[in-house]
């Protein structure tokens, strides 16, 4: 569990973060949402450690960031997988590599155990045949399943996605979704996803964080965003025709 | 404000590259595969370039010496002293600043710019350390290149006096053996290793600090050349008069 308790954080003048208090729950797929500019970016990096917030503090089970020393806050990241925008991957290593790095970095795995959990997680994301090829040879889906496979391989308590399903396709972004939700409950950790797309707030959103210029406007899950009547965040999942057509929809079965 | 603050960022990042070292199996790679980036692929260049280098330094000494009392091995002597004093330490240094230096800048650039140094931030990682120390030792084997470039440097001399018949070679090879003062080669050998770890560190310092996208990348690379240039030819000029005026 994530504590986030009254954060600020500015760049210069700008204040980006203006007091953010919220909770992320264990074995939850945890969103935040927000249109572009509204501190999500900032936010997301802020929960990771990038970015050290000028006041208020954030707790990974009890143990609050900016009091754990240089050593502890290592072996804290240890513990947290990121799966980012645009995969991160490292071009120069094949996908196997790529996923077994952090368990060259942090384990003392031999090389057969480093390979036998590497074949276990790419088989969990359906990539069992792709070991060899570079990240430069693999589509968008597949580089978005390596990033994930490699956050998980050495089995975080938290995991971080900034924006996993952008400029993905329908099909595949629902898959990637459905992928996270499935491994938060079987690994039964704390995932943090940072989205503005909406079918994944209908999918997955079990616990859902709007940002508007660097302040929580609303928080709740996807059951209640649709009779929210915060007007903020139903112009937010209001803006396209279909989300409106899904709202006329939910009036109707209400009466 | 901008130069005091880079230069601060500079330090600190020279300091942060010996601090929290990556896992020796891991470093190990990294480094074998610098080296193989920076020193070996690098062999062709420069051999090329030192071997007809040092030809044309012959050949112009040899045709601005037309007294006839001038002895014809000052042709070899002259050919030694410029590339084992100069040409091979400093004018391949600014060669490797355009080769090397470009090559550190846009790998390390990217890398930021797709989010990779990010992501080794994450897993708590020192990037710095892990991008930057391999280089760093990879480029201690910078001397192996110079001397490459020395030897390359004077038979290309030998072989412009040969061909163009501007002296004999047992001539060139008298002038090259004519008054050697072995402190000139730790000289040599003194700014190659300061030029190395400029070569090293400013196009690191360039690439890891970029902000921007692709265009940004280019921009750091020829930022990145002309500084480490300016400060190879400062050290250059400091490390001449520290080691050769007394």
């Amino acid at each position: 569990m994530i504590e986030v308790n009254d954060i600020h954080k500015s760049f210069g003048d700008s204040e980006i973060l203006k007091g953010i208090s919220t909770v992320f729950e264990k074995g939850k797929t945890n969103l935040i949402i927000g249109q572009s500019g509204s501190g999500k970016t900032v936010f997301l990096k802020t929960l990771l450690g990038l970015f050290i917030p000028e006041q208020g503090s954030i707790s990974y089970d009890g143990k609050i960031y900016s009091k754990l020393s240089p050593d502890q806050k290592s072996e804290l990241r240890a513990e947290m997988g990121m799966v980012f925008q645009g995969s991160a991957l490292f071009d120069s290593m094949t996908i196997a590599e790529n996923v077994k790095f952090p368990l060259r970095m942090f384990t003392k795995q031999n090389k057969s155990e480093m390979n036998d959990r590497v074949n276990i997680v790419l088989k969990r994301v359906n990539l069992d045949d792709a070991h060899n090829k570079l990240p430069s040879e693999a589509s968008g889906g597949m580089q978005k399943r390596v990033a994930i496979a490699r956050a998980i391989v050495n089995q975080p308590k938290y995991l971080f996605c900034d924006e996993p399903n952008s400029g993905l396709d329908p099909r595949t972004a629902t898959v990637i979704d459905n992928l996270i939700q499935e491994i938060t409950q079987e690994y039964d950790i704390t995932t943090v996803i940072n989205t503005h797309d909406m079918n994944s707030v209908m999918e997955i959103g079990e616990k859902i964080v709007f940002l508007k210029d660097g302040i929580k406007e609303w928080e709740g899950s996807n059951k209640n965003i649709f009779k929210t009547d915060n007007e903020a965040v139903t112009n937010f999942v209001y803006s396209s025709d279909l989300f409106q057509r899904v709202q006329k929809m939910y009036l109707e079965e209400d009466q | 404000m901008s130069y005091l603050h880079n230069i601060g960022q500079y330090f600190l990042m020279i300091k942060q590259i010996f601090r929290k070292p990556t896992k020796w199996s891991v470093m190990r790679h990294l480094i074998l595969k610098d080296i193989d980036d920076l020193i070996i692929n690098s062999i062709g260049i420069v051999s090329f370039i030192a071997f007809f280098v040092g030809g044309v330094v012959t050949i112009q000494t040899a045709l601005n010496m037309t007294n006839p009392l001038i002895p014809k091995s000052l042709v070899g002597f002259a050919t030694r002293q410029s590339v084992i004093l100069e040409f091979a330490p400093t004018f391949i240094s600014i060669i490797m600043a355009g080769k090397v230096g470009s090559f550190i800048t846009s790998s390390i650039g990217t890398m930021r710019v797709t989010e990779q140094i990010d992501a080794l931030e994450v897993m708590g990682i020192n990037a710095i350390n892990y991008l930057v120390f391999p280089k760093f030792i990879a480029l201690m084997l910078y001397p192996f290149l110079i001397s490459i470039a020395m030897f390359l440097g004077i038979i290309g001399g030998m072989a412009a006096c040969f061909y163009g018949g501007f002296s004999s070679v047992d001539d060139y090879i008298a002038g090259i053996q004519m008054d050697f003062i072995p402190f000139h080669m730790v000289y040599a050998f003194i700014k190659t290793f300061v030029f190395a770890f400029l070569l090293a560190t400013i196009p690191s310092y360039y690439g890891y600090y970029m902000k921007g996208g692709a265009l940004e990348v280019g921009k750091a690379s020829t930022t990145s050349f002309v500084w480490t240039s300016v400060m190879i030819i400062l050290f250059n000029y400091i490390l001449t008069q520290m080691l050769l005026s007394s």
